[in-house]
């Protein structure tokens, strides 16, 4: 059977070639048009002579970090890559938890992942995926940053990470000019801030603001406050038990934490300055939470220090301004106060020399200060140059970082196993603001760990 | 930025190029099947014109669902053996099964309110004076895509305290009838049944489409048969309009049903499946990728795979039905 309308076999074959032709030119010129030669011998490229030897080549790079931020973090090793002739291709996503493990399983890992939970890198490292730090990074590494970042990511003696960006997730927000005008004084202990909220709620205010909404993952900063009390209540190294599910989580100690949780979220006379009342924690999002500070409708607000770029414009942060931040005091004055944090890990799926030379450059703390000088971020580099960081609060958070005497730990529910930390806690803290008991949802967590 | 249609030249250039590659392929293809082996013509023929069909078939369908199946018996890694566990902690775990509940929440409302109000509507409107005007604002809502929708509708139900400006239209005529502003997606499983209303606000536009036209292919001859013998339209309806398009019903029904059982992006994106609102794809994909459970998300991929199986058998048993009835 012959098709009645089938064109004369004349056309099909002018058709083809004239296309192959078309193809063929158009690769042509693109080919010409291709990557620009990198000006190795350029003048600023002392800071990178170590890498001189490495023969350009492209490097994947892949992350959570986005637009504006993500732009600057680019901005900070664009001389390196100029430099060294390394094409860093960049791809920052929002659904960074979820596609990394795709690429990975697809066979298509990027280079370099930045992981901001210590967690799902284990995983990676569980599956044989991810690289140990060559030594030449993992001395760097070792250098730069303290032991207290480091052990997240260390799995059978070896580095698996170097430390990117910090942040602190202890941040209290207030308004030094609404605590001044009234006489409030920055408390020291847990019940200098209790007396300080039943103080602010005697004047008629609310005396803190929460907001937890924040799509699919409501309910992390509940985790962040339940964590910031372990940790304060019973001392880092029961926190590091607790992470490591050592023991129950619905043992005594975390029951009492979460309690002490209860006394401030949902008491109705502390919350929720200027959202309503307890429920409408659960609908305000993490980034309006803290705004009815501005309006002196409420006075505090737990938030991490990346909080600092949710004020509108205009809004000074700094000790004297309109919002600063202190840290959440001690509970237990022998644990003292430690900081609680988080950050990005750089880890590695390969191992080619243009891959070791980008580890090893962002792990020195020249890319460190060149990254702080783009603005709006820290690092716990113990070089890095304070004067670089032009946003006060930046600065306070660094310097707690830096100093000796600080334990920091880092966010608890970043390193649990995902089921954990970003599905069942996030879903019980949820459930616990709109009013589930306290026990009955530490239960479900316990009962939802995975048993390996 | 300002565009710049010079900078913008190679990305022309590469849509140029692809274009005639792919011509080329079609060019090269053609000539291939016209120049092909004149005994057996036919077969030589369908195999060429199938096989890529055939191939993406077996890449994209049968592989996927074969190693999901398998997976769904290993453990998080996807490499140890497990067992039935997967699915014995599908039906064990409490908040899987509230997923599950509100699955069958979703599956029996969402079909059966979207078709009920097209087909009101429909008929309604059907023969009345600004008929393509109405359908049309019953359809718009289709052209809209489900994350855009559930947007729009989380402003619906946005809530603001008691005294405070409502944006949220459902609160505010909560307030100006003199109630209480209350946050309408906390509380379950009223939440679900909001969530639903989205599905039918989407949907409700393709049944009234669809409905409509069956009820005007109604053989005239048979409805003025019926008002002679003295019907009212309510007798008209139930006794001619839906014997007459009950198959079209069907056809609906089981579309939106199937549409309804993997819906995903409405539940995503207004509470992200939280405050006891998710559903086996929200939750599918939360496990498997989120949580690194492949083992958990891949029983639960099956299970919903084994759930829409029967309601794809009725529909081609459906089709087939119809297409007989035709050839008549």
């Amino acid at each position: 059977m012959a098709m009645p309308n089938r064109p004369p076999r004349g056309v099909a074959v002018t058709a083809s070639a004239l296309s192959l032709v078309l193809l063929a030119t158009g690769c042509d010129y693109i080919g010409g048009t291709g990557a620009t030669t990198a000006g190795r011998d350029g003048a600023g490229c002392e800071p990178f002579e170590e890498w001189s030897d490495v023969e350009g080549g492209t490097v994947t790079v892949y992350a959570s970090i986005r637009d504006e931020e993500g732009e600057r973090m680019q901005r900070a090793w664009q001389d390196f890559a100029e430099c060294t002739g390394i094409d860093i291709r960049y791809e920052g996503s929002g659904e960074f938890e979820a596609q990394v493990q795709v690429k990975v399983d697809g066979g298509n890992a990027p280079d370099i992942a930045f992981f901001p939970q210590p967690g799902l890198l284990t995983r990676f490292v569980d599956s044989g995926d991810a690289v140990p730090l060559p030594d030449g990074v993992a001395e760097r590494a070792r250098e730069g940053y303290p032991e207290d970042w480091l052990q997240y990511v260390e799995h059978g003696g070896e580095l698996y990470g170097t430390p990117l960006g910090a942040n602190v997730k202890s941040f209290v927000w207030y308004s030094p000019g609404f605590f001044e005008r009234n006489g409030y004084e920055i408390p020291e202990s847990w019940d200098a801030l209790i007396d300080l909220s039943d103080t602010i709620a005697g004047d008629g205010v609310k005396p803190w603001c929460a907001g937890i909404e924040s799509g699919e993952a409501t309910g992390w900063p509940v985790t962040d406050w339940l964590e910031n009390v372990m940790l304060r209540e019973h001392g880092p190294d029961v926190y590091d038990q607790w992470i490591d599910h050592e023991f129950p989580f619905d043992d005594p100690k975390v029951v009492q934490a979460l309690d002490r949780v209860d006394g401030i979220l949902r008491n109705p006379d502390y919350v929720n300055g200027g959202h309503g009342g307890v429920q409408s924690i659960a609908t305000t999002s993490s980034q309006d939470g803290g705004l009815p500070i501005l309006d002196e409708q409420c006075g505090m607000y737990l938030m991490g220090s990346f909080y600092a770029a949710q004020w509108p414009e205009g809004t000074e942060v700094a000790e004297d301004g309109d919002v600063f931040a202190f840290n959440l005091p001690a509970i237990d004055e022998e644990v003292g106060t430690p900081v609680l944090g988080g950050g990005e890990f750089a880890a590695a799926f390969s191992d080619r020399p243009e891959v070791v030379a980008v580890q090893e450059y962002i792990a020195t703390v020249d890319y460190a200060d060149r990254r702080a000088q783009e603005g709006a971020w820290f690092s716990a580099h113990r070089e890095l140059d304070l004067d670089a960081l032009d946003n006060p609060n930046d600065r306070l958070a660094a310097e707690l970082l830096r100093d000796p005497d600080t334990v920091f730990r880092w966010d608890g529910s970043d390193y649990m196993p995902a089921a954990v930390g970003s599905g069942t806690l996030w879903r019980a803290m949820t459930n616990w603001i709109n009013g589930s008991d306290t026990e009955e949802v530490l239960g479900y967590v316990e009962d939802s760990w995975p048993r390996a | 930025m300002a565009f710049d249609i010079f900078a913008e030249l190679p990305k022309l250039l590469w849509l140029v190029i692809a274009v005639a590659a792919f011509l080329a392929v079609i060019g090269v293809l053609l000539v291939a099947v016209d120049g092909g082996p004149r005994t057996r013509y036919d077969w030589w023929q369908a195999a060429c014109f199938l096989t890529p069909a055939g191939i993406l078939l077996l890449v994209g369908l049968v592989y996927p669902v074969v190693r999901t199946t398998v997976l769904s018996f290993h453990g998080p890694g996807g490499d140890t053996p497990v067992g039935w566990d997967n699915y014995v902690w599908m039906f064990t775990r409490p908040e899987i099964l509230l997923v599950l509940r509100n699955t069958l929440l979703w599956v029996v409302f969402a079909p059966l309110l979207a078709t009920a109000t097209g087909l009101v509507y429909s008929v309604l409107v059907d023969r009345s004076r600004y008929e393509s005007v109405a359908k049309s604002l019953l359809f718009m809502p289709m052209a809209i895509s489900f994350v855009g929708a559930s947007i729009i509708w989380k402003f619906v139900y946005a809530y603001r305290p008691a005294g405070a400006d409502q944006i949220g239209v459902l609160n505010q005529l909560v307030v100006w009838a003199g109630g209480e502003p209350r946050p309408w997606l906390l509380d379950g499983p009223l939440n679900t049944l909001l969530l639903i209303v989205v599905l039918i606000w989407i949907q409700a536009g393709f049944a009234m489409v669809i409905l409509s036209a069956a009820i005007k292919a109604v053989p005239a001859e048979i409805v003025e048969a019926a008002r002679i013998d003295g019907v009212n339209g309510w007798q008209l309806f139930w006794r001619i309009t839906l014997p007459s398009i009950w198959p079209t019903v069907m056809v609906v029904l089981i579309t939106i049903s199937v549409q309804t059982l993997k819906v995903f992006d409405i539940v995503r994106t207004m509470t992200g499946g939280q405050f006891g609102t998710s559903v086996i794809a929200n939750e599918m994909y939360g496990q498997a990728f989120r949580y690194g459970q492949l083992g958990h998300g891949s029983a639960l991929a099956v299970f919903m795979f084994v759930l829409v199986i029967p309601l794809v058998l009725v529909q081609i048993r459906n089709a087939r039905r119809t297409r007989e009835a035709q050839s008549l």
